[in-house]
């Protein structure tokens, strides 16, 4: 052949990079990371107008009341309160583990606890004017707002009574808040771990309608 | 008098040559988690804070709701308003909203809807609680307040 070898044609890639960047200004730009997270609430079912209304009298020991008002001032127990959310944590918590006069099934659950939370309920609880036990309608964290009460705040305080729960929850099993939030229900041995913390102490968190 | 002698025998750039896959590997990664917006939301959107976050098991049961107030005020006004899909709705409308979304799950399903409620942190509590009576109404009573994930010290 008398022609020589033919010299390959070839495209500049020195822009490639410049182009990347563009691309990836772009995605950079349009990118919500979506935001799946938050707090759990489960509302009662709606009053049905067919059945009488319960009365279930319960104590006023056995209920532990935060009222809000549209000044976002708070009420807890019937006193003004001004201290930070943390604050407001440890006492619901410290309500929850009163044990002031526990039944059969109450006594069986403080047996159960590990032993730093009983000395926890020795040293903070065993107070008579609160909460019976943990246990089903013996401790209810009531929360109620008013109409002007701010959304930031109803969040602010359903947050502390959830992370008062969770704490019980987690030290129960002996792990921290954080990994408590992140386990993972569809692995069995965690989700048997979650059981277990939550075991006979429902989460009893009455959200009122505002008036 | 410089004491110290410069002896550059070394080459002192860095090679470039992998920037492009670099910035290809940014690139793919912010790719693949964009999620495009289907909804374009007209109301005002700051997200409260909160420190017990739970994630959501199943994306498929959750519905939106967004209140806030109008980011258009001239148009709106200030006051807060409820947001669905595109438009802006009232409160009688929830139920009809909740059970359009309960027909697209499967019957056995329809109990476990979750509505994520994405409330801007300067409203007030009243029109959040007249959603949430007619959520009970529409018996959708699995609600999640959006929250972020607070930073404690």
């Amino acid at each position: 052949m008398p022609r020589g070898k033919r010299k390959l044609p070839e495209v500049s890639s020195g822009s490639m990079a410049d182009i990347a960047f563009l691309l990836l200004i772009f995605f950079l730009v349009t990118t919500t990371i979506a935001n799946d997270k938050g707090i759990l609430l489960r509302l009662p079912p709606p009053p049905d107008p067919l059945q009488e209304q319960l009365d279930i009298k319960i104590p006023d020991r056995n209920i532990f009341t935060i009222l809000a008002n549209s000044k976002d001032q708070l009420l807890v127990e019937g006193e003004p309160f001004d201290g930070s959310m943390d604050e407001l944590k440890d006492d619901v918590k410290k309500f929850i583990l009163n044990f002031g006069k526990p039944t059969p099934e109450g006594i069986e659950i403080y047996n159960s606890l590990p032993p730093q939370m009983k000395a926890f309920v020795n040293a903070n609880g065993r107070n008579p004017e609160s909460s019976d036990d943990p246990t089903s309608l013996k401790s209810i964290v009531s929360f109620k707002s008013a109409r002007g009460t701010s959304y930031d705040l109803y969040v602010g305080i359903l947050d502390a009574m959830n992370a008062a729960y969770n704490e019980v929850y987690a030290s129960r099993v002996g792990i921290t808040t954080e990994e408590w939030l992140s386990l993972d229900r569809s692995n069995s041995l965690q989700k048997d771990m979650y059981n277990r913390g939550r075991n006979g102490i429902p989460r009893a968190i009455s959200i009122a309608e505002p008036d | 008098m410089p004491k110290f002698k410069k002896n550059s025998n070394t080459s002192e750039d860095i090679p470039t040559a992998a920037l492009p896959d670099i910035i290809f590997m940014l690139l793919f990664f912010f790719m693949v988690t964009t999620v495009m917006r289907e909804t374009d939301i007209m109301v005002k959107q700051k997200i409260p804070r909160a420190t017990q976050l739970t994630k959501i098991e199943r994306k498929s049961l959750v519905s939106y709701i967004y209140v806030g107030e109008p980011k258009n005020v001239v148009l709106y006004g200030s006051e807060p308003k409820i947001q669905i899909n595109d438009v802006f709705i009232t409160e009688e409308d929830i139920i009809g909203f909740v059970n359009t979304e309960k027909d697209k799950l499967d019957e056995v399903e329809r109990d476990q809807i979750t509505m994520s409620m994405k409330v801007d942190v300067d409203v007030k509590m009243g029109i959040v609680s007249d959603v949430q009576q007619e959520l009970r109404k529409a018996n959708a009573l699995k609600i999640l307040y959006s929250t972020i994930k607070k930073v404690t010290k």
